[in-house]
């Protein structure tokens, strides 16, 4: 197993008092597995993979284990030294995030950002290094990469800036890609571009992905299994079809409902 | 937004939009042109800032012997007195704002970004900084000391990098919040790097803006020195010390006052243009 996820529990304390965001999350990824965790805003599928990273708030108190399949080993990744965690982020787990116009910093040209990374975790440097990013902006379809990579990240449009992140996020071969809501900040159309590149990358680099969304519609796409959360807690899991055909849990129900379809006359539904 | 040929930055953008800012264009032209002035005018003049011609004391402007602005008490030519003290004054500016710079960055930077108790220990012993009188400290240094450029340059940077690490400070708690900041922690970016090259180029637009009112803030505070006898040492001079030598003699040779105080003045509103130019140019709501 990849990735090894047993009781992870994340609590905040506030000066309100202690939150349990995470109460209790299991969790199991195989290589180039894919898996969804769907809930709404506040049910803790955002806060479960900061706590796999160690980048929660200052504030916040995690138990549980979370074990990660390396080269050397099983690594366990809750309470890990930093300097362990930052080699593991953006090398062996990469992530790419909601808003492709706030995750890359606007005084830095593309060029910089993706070699930083390069450098950090490839070593490489100079020429090979920007010959390595330049690949990495072919891969995700961005058409002249080697004048484009000059460009800064505000001469490109939403989403070509997330092609950007998935470049980034790509460009050590991690062996996970946590995508937090890949596609919400972008236009639909866009949004299907998107999902179609990441699937292509899939079957590529044969990663294994954990994506974390609110639409049930982009998870049928893109996942085999799926996670349901709620209030910190897992309600439902299982593979894809059986959860669509056969909801278990009212909330998942809930969910299905609310992805809008076709054949649903809005209008109609409105006046009666 | 359409395609340039290569890259174009945040900043080359503000660039752009300050040179059709009018006020600050003609404000960068005078400045460079007093820069300038002060830089080789003293070589255009027959005259050194310290030799004392006893023939010619207290002489208004004037084109004969070359004594353009005319001569003080001690018979020392102001044109040459006026443009050395510029250069002690612009040098000061530049030294003491350099130094606050690069203490004050490096320090807001870290205390913002390590946050909690780093934060609360590095904060407070600024405050505790800010406590100290300072106008005491600089005459105790003084008075250990002797009166010396490089002392002005210490106890003036000593004062200013306080500011520009709360300014920063705070500049970097908002940043830190960023989604780009998140995004470089999660490719496993260590703090130094990500400070060094996430959080400083983005501060470079408050930074440059302050810098602006720095630099005259400096120039005054020096001036304001030498005008209480604590700045630079005789002959030596500064705008400050003219000033201070002119309105003594005002009712007298008015000149001695007026020349100083205007390349003062011209200097001190030429930057705060320059300042009020750059924040429009760098103010994200207009990108």
């Amino acid at each position: 197993m990849l990735l090894d996820v047993r009781d992870l529990k994340v609590s905040f304390d506030t000066p309100d008092g202690v939150v349990e965001a995470v109460r209790g999350l299991d969790l199991r990824l195989a290589a180039g597995e894919s898996v969804g965790i769907v809930g709404e805003s506040g049910s803790g599928k955002s806060q479960s993979v900061l706590a796999l990273m160690g980048l929660l708030a200052d504030n916040a108190r995690v138990s549980g284990s979370a074990t990660l399949q390396t080269d050397t080993g099983a690594l366990e990744l809750i309470g890990a030294k930093r300097r362990v965690l930052e080699r593991i982020r953006g090398a062996r787990i990469a992530m790419i995030f909601q808003d492709p116009m706030t995750t890359l910093n606007p005084h830095l040209r593309i060029a910089t950002q993706i070699k930083e990374v390069i450098t950090r975790h490839r070593g490489l440097r100079g020429r090979a290094a920007t010959k390595a990013a330049i690949e990495m902006l072919e891969a995700v379809k961005i058409p002249d990469p080697a004048r484009r990579i000059r460009y800064y990240p505000h001469q490109f449009s939403g989403g070509m800036r997330q092609r950007v992140m998935i470049a980034m996020a790509l460009a050590c071969e991690p062996d996970i890609l946590i995508a937090d809501e890949p596609t919400t900040a972008l236009d639909v159309t866009v949004q299907a571009d998107i999902l179609d590149l990441m699937a292509e990358l899939r079957q590529r680099t044969n990663v294994a992905l954990l994506l974390i969304t609110h639409d049930l519609g982009v998870v049928a796409g893109q996942c085999e299994r799926l996670l349901v959360m709620r209030h910190g807690e897992v309600v439902e899991r299982g593979a894809i079809d059986p959860i669509f055909e056969a909801p278990a849990h009212a909330y998942t129900r809930d969910l299905l409902a609310a992805v809008p379809k076709l054949e649903t006359p809005h209008f109609a539904r409105a006046s009666s | 937004m359409e395609q340039a040929a290569h890259g174009r930055s945040l900043f080359s953008d503000a660039l752009r939009r300050l040179r059709s800012n009018k006020a600050a264009l003609a404000s960068i032209g005078v400045l460079g042109f007093i820069v300038v002035a002060a830089v080789v005018g003293p070589w255009l003049s027959p005259h050194n800032y310290f030799t004392q011609d006893y023939g010619a004391i207290w002489i208004a402007p004037t084109l004969a012997d070359a004594h353009w602005l005319g001569t003080d008490g001690l018979g020392r030519d102001l044109f040459v007195r006026a443009l050395e003290g510029g250069r002690i004054s612009l040098m000061i500016g530049f030294v003491a704002t350099l130094v606050s710079l690069i203490i004050g960055v490096a320090y807001g930077a870290t205390a913002g970004y390590a946050g909690g108790r780093v934060d609360g220990v590095m904060m407070r012993i600024v405050d505790i900084l800010y406590a100290m009188p300072f106008l005491f400290f600089v005459i105790l240094l003084m008075v250990f000391f002797g009166r010396n450029i490089l002392l002005i340059f210490v106890a003036i940077g000593a004062i200013n990098w306080l500011d520009m690490a709360r300014i920063v400070r705070g500049q970097t708690l908002a940043l830190k919040q960023q989604p780009f900041i998140e995004a470089a922690r999660m490719s496993g970016a260590p703090a130094v790097s990500i400070i060094a090259r996430h959080i400083v180029p983005n501060l470079l637009g408050v930074v440059a803006v302050y810098i602006t009112l720095t630099i005259p803030q400096v120039i005054l505070f020096e001036s304001f020195l030498s005008f209480l006898g604590l700045g630079v040492a005789e002959p030596a001079t500064s705008w400050g010390a003219l000033i201070k030598d002119g309105a003594d003699e005002m009712g007298r040779a008015p000149w001695l006052l007026i020349v100083p105080a205007v390349f003062l003045a011209a200097t001190l509103f030429c930057f705060n243009f320059i300042g009020d130019g750059l924040r429009d140019a760098l103010d994200p709501k207009d990108r």
